[in-house]
């Protein structure tokens, strides 16, 4: 059947085998390599896509195994989403300790990607919180990996792009919360030295950071800085958002982006007026605030389908992390080289990473500053905007997240990755991916 | 709702029941949950996560011989032994392939035995004793294919359509009762039974949409409901349609 990936940019033709059991995973794996995991699709690029071949469908093998109340460890198979858990374990207190911007991502996915959040500072990557896993693997052989057990097979497992074997159940720490709702704030910046401020400023008092940018203001880049921490419940009782929500959580059904128009919807006019006005209307309402976690983290979550706004011809996210002493600069080159291409980007995120030690190989972030941006497919011209933009983030040594890439090449992945020669023994020969293809050879 | 509520869950590995499950999970207060299924692995791994998702309530898990009067006869006495159950959900079944069962006689007779003599013998097993307390849901899950044969799965469709009319059958027995009795009738679902369905680019409707669709039914104690609701509309067309026309459609 025809299967995509999160930026649509391909839809081709590939054969599923649909796992439902952590149990009969192994068997199925062994009859149907090479092949490469795919779980909610949630990626934006290749990472999940094996065109003509195998795809091993986890979404099916969502089981929950045990939870210990008192420890909050959980145990679970690897194709249950982040939603299911928090939804069901947020209630008695416990959440998962880094997710990101969308909850309606495998925990198998979550791990091959060591995907981080808001709270990189304070918690790190997902990798960071699994205490172990099961991974099988094409030959049939069934490993236990921790930090303990197979510790090499761990690390190159945690944001190893799903190649070194289909991880069939997870144990997990999670998190204590006094109650679902977060203290927040709102700041709005008007350039990058007053972004890097704010940021420095709020590391030690602020659990979560992360700001939105006007990618179209030119020069005086203006942005919109929100940093959260969880609220205790003694904090609750004094704000007016909370008391009249009723402490109960915002319940909407969503709104779904019912179709794919033939061209984006995000274009040089819309996005001019959306920028503008969303500055506005969070400018307007800076200062303190309450959030319930789930509009806080996952605000696109509310909008089924959200991807189909950029049209038929899918679209790309590009996204970077460089480094602390180059960042300034670096982020100001690549808002100018976006400015000169005329192109925009409605989703323009910026964020800081401090300094921790990975938690896997290929692990993404490293300290320094993140920039995530999308843009729609527009074929060539999109093409020239990333070639000038890798080569701002290769001078300034930073590098691209895989879970968002679609197109960059293997000479600039393995320069930016150097643990790359030390992972390529940890892979399973059966395991192929688009992605696996284009970065790794194979 | 009663004390403790009991939910009777006959193939409770069917991703649909599951799904079912996990819903009636939700509710707060004592439940007491009955697994049935023929894999002892999967009615554990089910009974954990529903645990999970609940810690107060208790799982049973049970693996009677589907095809044997004597062994449904016995599993239900014993589950009904303490007291007659709130829910009960008869959803097992397999898909079978209509070319083999058309080749092999023996095929045929298995998949109308599993298909249809099963979940009718469960169903008279627990109507009795529900009867009796007078009270309680009795569901059963049918097809869209029982609704009309079709040359491509009339051998499943006959077994669904035996669910079906013994339903009706059902409903007129206990009409004047407080047991309600709902038959269900998915459409083509994405479960691992169609897998092969969706390899031919079928689009198929969620087992956890169907799933809503069958709880929200079951506590409306609705006679009918087809899941998705479109396939009410769709199947009133090809039961009408005439033969003249309908034999000459390659469906």
């Amino acid at each position: 059947m025809k299967i995509t990936s999160w930026g649509r940019l391909r839809h081709e033709q590939h054969n599923a085998i649909a796992i439902t059991n952590h149990r009969t995973l192994s068997a199925q794996i062994q009859h149907s390599a090479p092949g490469i995991s795919y779980g909610m699709g949630r990626s934006y690029g290749d990472i999940c896509l094996n065109p003509d071949g195998w795809l091993w469908q986890t979404r099916g093998m969502n089981r929950f195994i045990s939870f210990d109340q008192d420890t909050g460890l959980l145990s679970c198979e690897a194709g249950v989403i982040l939603k299911e858990i928090q939804d069901c374990l947020a209630p008695r207190g416990w959440l998962l300790p880094v997710t990101p911007g969308t909850q309606l991502v495998t925990v198998g996915g979550a791990i091959a990607n060591d995907v981080h959040g808001k709270n990189h500072h304070v918690m790190g990557t997902f990798g960071e919180h699994v205490t172990g896993f099961r991974l099988e693997r094409t030959d049939g052989t069934t490993l236990d990996c921790s930090r303990e057990h197979n510790a090499d097979m761990f690390r190159a497992t945690i944001g190893g792009l799903g190649l070194t074997g289909v991880i069939s159940r997870v144990q997990l720490q999670l998190r204590r919360i006094d109650s679902p709702w977060l203290l927040t704030d709102t700041v709005a910046f008007s350039s990058l030295d007053d972004f890097f401020a704010l940021a420095d400023d709020s590391e030690a008092d602020w659990e979560h950071t992360v700001s939105w940018i006007d990618c179209l203001a030119g020069p005086q880049t203006r942005g919109i800085f929100m940093r959260a921490n969880h609220a205790r419940a003694e904090d609750l009782a004094a704000m007016p958002e909370y008391r009249q929500a009723g402490g109960k959580p915002p319940r909407s059904a969503g709104i779904t982006m019912p179709l794919t128009p033939p061209v984006s919807l995000v274009n040089k006019l819309s996005l001019r007026a959306f920028n503008a006005a969303y500055f506005a209307m969070n400018a307007r309402k800076a200062g303190a605030g309450v959030a319930h976690y789930e509009s806080f983290f996952y605000p696109l979550d509310k909008i089924n389908h959200w991807n189909r706004m950029y049209g038929r011809r899918g679209f790309y996210q590009y996204q970077c992390v460089v480094p602390r002493t180059t960042a300034r600069q670096a982020i100001a080159d690549m808002l100018a080289v976006i400015a000169a291409a005329g192109e925009g980007s409605f989703l323009a995120v910026l964020k800081t990473f401090a300094d921790r030690p990975a938690a896997g190989l290929l692990s993404f972030p490293m300290e320094g500053a993140t920039l995530a941006l999308d843009f729609p497919n527009k074929g060539a011209r999109t093409a020239q905007l990333f070639t000038r933009l890798d080569e701002v983030v290769t001078q300034a040594g930073g590098r691209l997240y895989a879970a968002k890439d679609a197109r960059m090449s293997a000479q600039m992945f393995a320069s930016a990755y150097p643990a790359l020669a030390q992972f390529s023994v940890f892979r399973d020969p059966g395991i192929s991916s688009a992605m696996s293809r284009r970065l790794l050879g194979s | 709702m009663t004390q403790n509520k009991r939910i009777v869950i006959v193939g409770a590995t069917s991703a649909i029941a599951e799904h079912c499950a996990r819903q009636w999970a939700r509710d707060e207060g004592q439940q007491e949950f009955f697994l049935l299924g023929r894999d002892q692995d999967k009615l554990d791994a089910i009974a954990a996560d529903l645990t999970v998702r609940n810690p107060a309530l208790s799982c049973k898990t049970l693996c009677p011989d589907f095809t044997s009067t004597d062994d449904i006869q016995a599993t239900v006495s014993k589950i009904v032994a303490n007291g007659a159950p709130d829910i009960v959900l008869i959803a097992h079944g397999t898909l079978p392939d209509q070319q083999d069962c058309q080749q092999h006689l023996d095929m045929t007779a298995a998949a109308i035995t599993i298909n249809g003599l099963s979940p009718v013998l469960f169903a008279e097993a627990f109507a009795g004793p529900m009867q009796a307390a007078n009270a309680g849901t009795l569901a059963l899950i049918g097809s869209v294919a029982g609704d009309r044969g079709r040359k491509s799965n009339y051998v499943y469709g006959a077994a669904k359509g035996l669910v079906t009319r013994y339903a009706q059958g059902l409903q007129h027995r206990l009409a004047d009762t407080n047991v309600r009795v709902v038959l269900i009738k998915p459409g083509p679902t994405d479960t691992p039974m169609t897998a092969h369905l969706k390899q031919d680019g079928a689009k198929l409707a969620s087992a956890e949409d169907v799933a809503t669709t069958i709880v929200r039914g079951v506590d409306k104690g609705r006679a009918v409901i087809y899941a998705p609701a479109k396939w009410w509309l769709i199947m009133m067309i090809i039961r009408h349609l005439p033969r003249f026309i309908f034999n000459k459609m390659d469906i």
